[in-house]
């Protein structure tokens, strides 16, 4: 431990510029968790329901992806293959995450909950293992809580709105082309989003709903080839 | 949306967080793996896109929708905060449904 840390982590100074940027990402990612809670309900959820999506699953765009192929006619498994290749990448998150998270094992169960971009995203930016560990469950938390309330206020709104009258229909797929603009950064992810719409949308009149978006996981075989292989 | 759905996935979404963090530990994927991986969300979120965008059911379909995808894109390349872009390409639909 160095001079200038406080033994309470809360007090600690050189840690105040983390804890601001942990809660503005929060109370941001709150706001789309309105959006989910929105247009959850206006799918077809109940408002119970669609906070019990926020609290046990939490991670927002397999929530999403699973709401949306439910609300346009998808089976359960379409829709719970969808999420769940949306939720496979926090599993590879876990790999990076574990050397930083200590504790017992009802503690790591509990950060594995937290195992999501943004707290992963707060915790490898941070420069030493103490500020990684903290950026993680003070994230984790915040995010938690305001991912939720979010969902709430949202789903109760939702529920007294038609939705076509104000186009929240289109709350879902303007919520993913923001979701998707950081990810398009280099020419592999345009590729591979490329296909991946192009493959949905021959798919959609030819096989059941929701099957589409399975199928358009297919074009992550652009991953194969080595980076320097593919021109961009 | 059923209860069952629910459950099944918050038990799948937290299978695949326990087995990085707690199961495999700090183990490294092969290189291919990782980069497909990473791959997913960039073609999966697409079609998402598409889905909802062009589609009803089973028939594509062009309406006020694609209006309001187009606002939310160009929004989303100007570097608007997401919940803008959402409430942009919800307006201009529910402008065109109006006026239309």
């Amino acid at each position: 431990m160095s001079r200038d840390e406080h033994p309470l982590w809360w007090r600690d100074e050189s840690l105040r510029p983390m804890m601001v940027a942990c809660l503005t990402l929060s109370a941001a990612v709150g706001v789309f968790g309105v959006s989910f809670g929105v247009a959850s309900v206006s799918a077809g959820s109940s408002v119970l329901q669609t906070c019990a999506i926020s609290l046990l699953v939490f991670t927002g765009a397999s929530q999403f992806s699973a709401v949306s192929v439910i609300g346009s006619g998808g089976s359960f498994g379409s829709a719970l293959g969808g999420a769940m290749l949306l939720a496979a990448r926090n599993g590879v998150y876990g790999l990076a995450m574990s050397r930083r998270i200590e504790g017992s094992l009802g503690l790591r169960m509990l950060a594995a909950q937290m195992t999501i971009d943004e707290t992963t995203a707060m915790s490898v930016a941070q420069p030493d293992p103490r500020a990684q560990r903290i950026a993680f469950w003070f994230t984790g938390v915040a995010l938690y809580f305001f991912w939720n309330l979010g969902t709430l206020i949202g789903a109760l709104a939702g529920n007294a709105l038609d939705p076509t009258t104000y186009g929240l229909d289109v709350a879902f797929p303007a919520g993913f082309v923001a979701m998707l603009w950081p990810l398009l950064t280099d020419a592999r992810a345009r590729l591979a989003a490329l296909l991946g719409g192009a493959v949905c949308v021959v798919a959609i009149p030819i096989t059941p709903v929701g099957v589409p978006i399975l199928l358009s996981a297919l074009a992550v075989l652009v991953g194969v080839r080595r980076p320097r292989e593919v021109a961009s | 949306m059923t209860w069952t759905l629910v459950f099944v996935l918050a038990a799948g979404a937290y299978a695949f967080k326990v087995t990085g963090l707690v199961i495999l530990g700090g183990r490294t994927l092969p290189p291919v793996v990782d980069r497909c991986l990473a791959l997913i969300p960039a073609a999966v979120i697409t079609a998402l896109v598409m889905k909802d965008t062009f589609s009803t059911g089973r028939d594509l379909v062009l309406d006020a929708r694609a209006i309001g995808i187009a606002v939310a894109v160009v929004a989303a390349w100007r570097r608007v905060p997401l919940i803008a872009v959402i409430v942009l390409g919800a307006a201009a639909t529910a402008l065109v449904r109006l006026i239309s």
